[in-house]
């Protein structure tokens, strides 16, 4: 190695891992993560949150006039308050959130509502075969197959991480589907409509798969 | 005659730098390059901060702006560099990254700690260069397949976005020492003006750039 090859041989050393970490870095961070203390990586997201919106401003939550309605088909139409959400049947869970862009978060503690109580509570009609879940962040919606909807783990929450869902992350309430890509779990979630087929939704519209199983869609084959 | 009289000034005087005391380090190429890229940086850093840390992200919440800008920034970005690589000198450019990837005894030794004299770029710019050019091509490669993934889920990679953060944490370490030494650290804040005027004092450059100021006046006694 002559003394011209030795910066060359770095050079193209950096630039080959870089490139070999597009396919492989994942796991990389997943270490970091674990290295780097909360504190630190609430500021700095490791592999943490990332706050993405579509709109051109982020929905505020006034828990005098927030309202979660519920149209479609129901007996009638209905409407909550977040304290009646709260009223219903609470579950819990720990799960973990993957964004399709590639960041995860895992072991993310929620609580909130089941869809099966939603929708017996709301008087929902047997021919219900998908739900579309409206944000208060326009234009965003997303849909799930009423199948999709009634999985265990899936759920309409109002915590995160012991505490009311933050502003970023949602608040009051937010969908919960920890088996798809982030983008089915509407933030900002003040409407559910009821209907028969799974609208699509604004990611749906742009492209993405409208069953966005983890590893499973999207250009993600396992 | 009068020419005979006066005898003619010896060429060394003419071809001598006008003031003995300065001696020209960066070309226009150079500090066109450098400069471009130091404004893109601080562009693409503000609006990728802003898309990046959930804080910012919520604070100001137009995020397909904020995205619009900082793509159609590093386009600009690499307009630039395609226009400087065409119309600017590239035969010194050439010059400059024989230098860099030149990592001699002197460097290596320098490197460790010891005394050693050093070339018009010392070791440790050297490495700040390699590291700042293999960066911005990998800036470039993720950033690229971040905007195709969105648009074509076949390029949708594991660590794309992982490439990216992590380049953007490494680069922001680089800069800080690199601010540090352009304009704090008091021997070697004196090379900014070599990056904004293109000259530097002669005594400092013999001091610190030993090698490349013996260089340039065997160069300037061969003329």
């Amino acid at each position: 190695m002559n003394d011209r090859t030795i910066g060359r041989a770095g050079f193209l050393g950096i630039l080959g891992l870089g490139a070999a970490g597009l396919f492989l870095a994942k796991d990389a961070t997943g270490l970091l993560d674990r290295a780097v203390p909360k504190s630190v990586s609430s500021i700095v997201p490791t592999s943490g949150w990332r706050i993405y919106t579509v709109g051109s401003s982020m929905p505020t939550f006034d828990p005098a006039t927030y309202r979660l309605d519920v149209t479609g088909l129901v007996g009638s139409p209905t409407s909550y308050t977040l304290a009646d959400l709260k009223a219903m049947p609470r579950a819990d869970q720990v799960s973990d959130f993957h964004c399709v862009t590639g960041w995860s978060v895992s072991d993310v503690r929620w609580g909130g509502v089941r869809i099966a109580d939603l929708l017996e509570r709301a008087g929902a009609k047997s021919n219900v075969a998908a739900l579309n879940f409206v944000s208060a962040e326009n234009p965003y919606e997303d849909s799930l197959t009423l199948e999709q909807a009634l999985l265990p783990d899936v759920m309409l929450a109002y915590e995160m991480d012991g505490g009311p869902i933050s502003r970023p992350h949602g608040a009051p309430v937010r969908l919960v589907m920890p088996q798809m890509y982030g983008y089915k779990s509407v933030k900002w979630v003040n409407r559910i409509e009821l209907g028969t087929v799974a609208l699509p939704g604004y990611w749906e519209r742009n492209g993405y798969d409208a069953d966005a199983w983890l590893g499973n869609s999207n250009g993600f084959s396992s | 005659m009068a020419s005979l009289l006066e005898p003619a000034l010896p060429e060394t005087l003419l071809t001598a730098p006008k003031s003995a005391a300065r001696i020209q380090r960066f070309t226009v190429t150079e500090r066109a390059l450098h400069w471009m890229h130091a404004s893109a940086f601080f562009a693409l850093l503000a609006t990728g901060m802003i898309l990046y840390l959930p804080v910012l992200s919520t604070l100001i919440s137009r995020r397909q702006l904020v995205k619009g800008v900082h793509l159609w920034v590093a386009v600009a970005w690499a307009v630039a560099l395609v226009v400087i690589l065409i119309v600017g000198n590239r035969k010194r450019l050439a010059e400059d990254w024989r230098e860099i990837e030149t990592i001699d005894r002197d460097d290596r030794r320098w490197l460790r700690g010891r005394k050693a004299p050093q070339g018009r770029f010392n070791a440790g710019q050297k490495i700040n260069a390699l590291l700042t050019i293999a960066f911005a091509l990998l800036f470039a490669l993720s950033g690229f397949f971040l905007w195709l993934g969105e648009r074509d889920h076949s390029f949708i990679f594991a660590g794309t976005g992982t490439v990216h953060d992590a380049l953007t944490l490494a680069s922001i370490g680089l800069l800080v020492g690199h601010l540090y030494l352009a304009l704090i650290h008091p021997t070697t804040r004196h090379a900014l003006r070599g990056m904004t005027t293109g000259e530097v004092d002669e005594a400092w450059a013999k001091k610190h750039h030993a090698k490349w100021v013996d260089a340039e006046r065997k160069i300037v006694d061969r003329k």
